[in-house]
């Protein structure tokens, strides 16, 4: 490259940072908008939007970890890590089209199939059940991967709504002070004097099951976990010179809280969510397994384990075995990508 | 002190009315009880008898204030299913969980620390790092699912233990305990260690980063000048050292081994207090429910209460602060 045509270069090129930063928010704003739509149900069999999905999931993951790749993958056990996670969101993205029957359409299920051992063929000789069946001859594998997206998106969107309701409640209270902040402070120290395990057993008790009873359960129990933390967060940030900086420019109190403080409380929040969506999943399963969580027409890998166990003792153990096998996977990759993300992130141990 | 401990002895009073107005009236949306508790070939004039006995028929106020009245006086009202009183229902199936958590805790001390001491002396080889990757499977393990294998591998392939139920008990101290028969005790280990693990792996990492912060003290290298084997050093110099703060978050997680050992008991058919509010909660069993939430709130308010006694009593910032507001 000449001396001469750097200067055109520089000026053409968008600088990296802020590339990552234009395709973070497109990723953002696609990953939202693919939620949104599948949840509505109107996209539910749309190809395109779950590949959208997993395309702007892959480009925020890396965006996250823009410059810092070589540091996340130091340890073998990320690679593993990283590689099963996505594996698994793929299959669950996808599992219409990957699961070899349809679980929950009854015309594809033949009782004659019932309670198959693994590797077996159906009745009528044309599909092989390699991880066995349940007792109503469903496949177990497309229940799992069915059962996984349940599983996921079930505490995904929980998360995600716990998270927003606690960041506007922690900055509120960060940015009040006073009397409201004692309030709320001693309202989410209340709430998490009490195990969530117990609180979310006595909500879903009092609302019955359903999909999206466990979302409010879910964030209800974890709502003041996020307060907590982006109080914390807050409370530091408000005391940096950007913000008097804001303030001496005389910017409206909306913006310096939207526009500077904000964005600046997010980052210790991604790493706190990740794990959190893992003791998620766990939550939920748990809840299905007790009887109280999602319905039976649509179960995640909790319920299935549930389904399974009553067959369990007799020796037929492939009903439960391989849903908890994919609740282990999922639940550990998650928690060990998030392990990896804190000590990628955390500035504190940057040595 | 006196004034703090006023303090928050008024705030326990406040969070046990708030409470039992959530649990009121949450237990109230629950179902409607009289379906399960009346045949339906009922006559109309049986079922309104009926009502009228458990008191269905008062607007919810009315049954809100006589339930207060009733709990000031230690009367959280009568089980539904088992036609006894609901705390005495709750009181007698109370040792059974807590021994098991009890024991869940030793085994999880008993786990926890030697690998955490171990993990923080090799904290950057192998051993350390696979002891901590192999604590993130303990977080990770959902706690049903973990019963469910052991069942598997040690209750039907091997055959060793029993897989369910709490085995043969004996009077202790007026109290019905498994732990002091060789049968009973034969059925609390699956069940103590599937509760054990969750902790376990906590107390891994705290004795992990005890450790690791102990050895650079200047006591361990005095210990090692004067000669002593490392497995001395870290048996009894390190380890007296990082006990205090374990001791402490064992002490406040007890509440929520209590908590935990709703699913636990589910799966191992313990007939604890958390299999009877699941089997409660399917029954809708109401008084029950209330009962235990109320007592479980009671729990948790005294285990904090202490807490937070315990740190004044060691902090004497907390109590300045606490004196001053």
């Amino acid at each position: 490259m000449s001396v001469t045509d750097q200067p055109v270069a520089t000026a053409i090129a968008v600088d990296p940072g802020k590339r990552w930063r234009i395709a973070r928010t497109v990723a953002g704003v696609a990953v939202l908008g693919a939620l949104a739509l599948l949840f509505s149900g109107f996209g539910v069999a749309s190809f395109a939007v779950r590949v959208v999905l997993l395309v702007g999931l892959v480009v925020l993951a890396a965006g996250l970890l823009q410059g810092r790749m070589h540091k996340f993958f130091s340890s073998p056990s990320a690679y593993v890590a990283t590689a099963c996670l996505l594996l698994l969101v793929i299959l669950a993205i996808f599992a219409t089209e990957i699961s070899p029957q349809n679980p929950y359409d009854l015309r594809q299920l033949d009782i004659m199939d019932g309670r198959q051992p693994p590797g077996s063929t159906n009745f009528s000789g044309t599909m092989t059940y390699h991880l066995g069946t349940d007792e109503q001859g469903r496949d177990i594998w497309s229940g799992i991967l069915y059962g996984l997206r349940v599983s996921l998106s079930v505490s995904i969107v929980a998360t995600l709504i716990a998270m927003a309701i606690g960041v506007v409640v922690g900055i509120y209270a960060a940015w009040a002070g006073g009397r409201i902040e004692a309030v709320l402070m001693r309202i989410v120290d209340f709430q998490l004097s009490f195990p969530s395990i117990l609180v979310a057993l006595m909500l879903m008790a009092a609302f019955g099951r359903g999909l999206d009873k466990i979302v409010i359960a879910l964030v209800i129990v974890q709502w003041a976990y996020y307060a907590r933390t982006v109080r914390g967060t807050a409370l530091s940030e408000t005391r940096k010179e950007y913000i008097d900086a804001a303030r001496g420019l005389g910017l409206p109190d909306w913006r310096i809280v939207f526009g500077h403080l904000l964005p600046n409380c997010i980052p210790p929040l991604i790493v706190i969510s990740t794990v959190q969506v893992a003791n998620t999943i766990v939550l939920e399963s748990s809840l299905s397994f007790l009887g109280v969580g999602v319905p039976i027409t649509q179960p995640s890998l909790g319920l299935l384990i549930a389904n399974g166990y009553d067959y369990m003792l007799s020796g037929q153990y492939w009903m439960s075995m391989y849903p908890g096998v994919a609740l282990l996977a999922i639940v550990a990759s998650i928690n060990m990508v998030g392990d990896r993300l804190r000590d990628t992130l955390n500035p504190r141990l940057t040595r | 002190m006196l004034v703090f401990l006023l303090r928050r002895l008024a705030q326990s009073v406040f969070v046990l009315i708030a409470m039992m107005i959530v649990v009121f009236f949450g237990v109230y949306m629950v179902g409607n009880p009289v379906d399960i508790l009346i045949s339906p070939d009922a006559t109309p004039r049986e079922i309104e008898e009926t009502m009228a006995r458990f008191g269905f028929d008062q607007p919810v106020h009315i049954q809100f204030l006589s339930f207060v009245g009733n709990a000031l006086q230690g009367d959280l009202g009568r089980s539904f299913v088992h036609g006894e009183s609901a705390v005495s229902l709750i009181l007698s199936y109370m040792p059974a969980t807590l021994e098991l958590a009890l024991l869940g805790l030793i085994f999880s001390v008993l786990i926890g620390v030697p690998l955490g001491v171990y993990a923080g002396y090799k904290a950057d080889r192998w051993q350390g790092r696979a002891i901590m990757t192999g604590s993130i499977f303990g977080f990770s393990l959902p706690n049903f699912w973990v019963g469910m294998l052991f069942i598997l591998i040690f209750a039907v392939e091997l055959r060793w233990l029993p897989s369910t139920g709490r085995g043969d008990t004996v009077e202790v101290l007026g109290l019905r305990l498994s732990i002091f028969t060789a049968d009973g005790l034969s059925h609390m280990i699956l069940p103590a260690l599937t509760l054990a693990l969750y902790k376990a792996s906590l107390v891994t990492r705290l004795a992990r980063a005890g450790t690791q912060e102990a050895l650079m003290q200047d006591y361990v290298k005095f210990a090692r000048a004067k000669g002593l084997s490392e497995t001395r050093i870290l048996v009894v110099h390190v380890l007296k050292n990082i006990m205090i703060p374990i001791i402490t978050v064992l002490g406040l997680e007890l509440g929520s081994m209590i908590a935990f050992a709703v699913v636990t008991e589910t799966v191992f058919a313990w007939p604890g207090m958390g299999k009877l509010l699941i089997d409660s909660i399917l029954t809708l069993d109401r008084p029950v429910i209330v009962a235990y939430l109320m007592l479980t709130v009671i729990i948790f308010i005294v285990i904090n209460l202490i807490v937070d006694v315990i740190y004044t009593l060691l902090d004497p910032r907390v109590r300045v602060k606490g004196e001053a507001a």
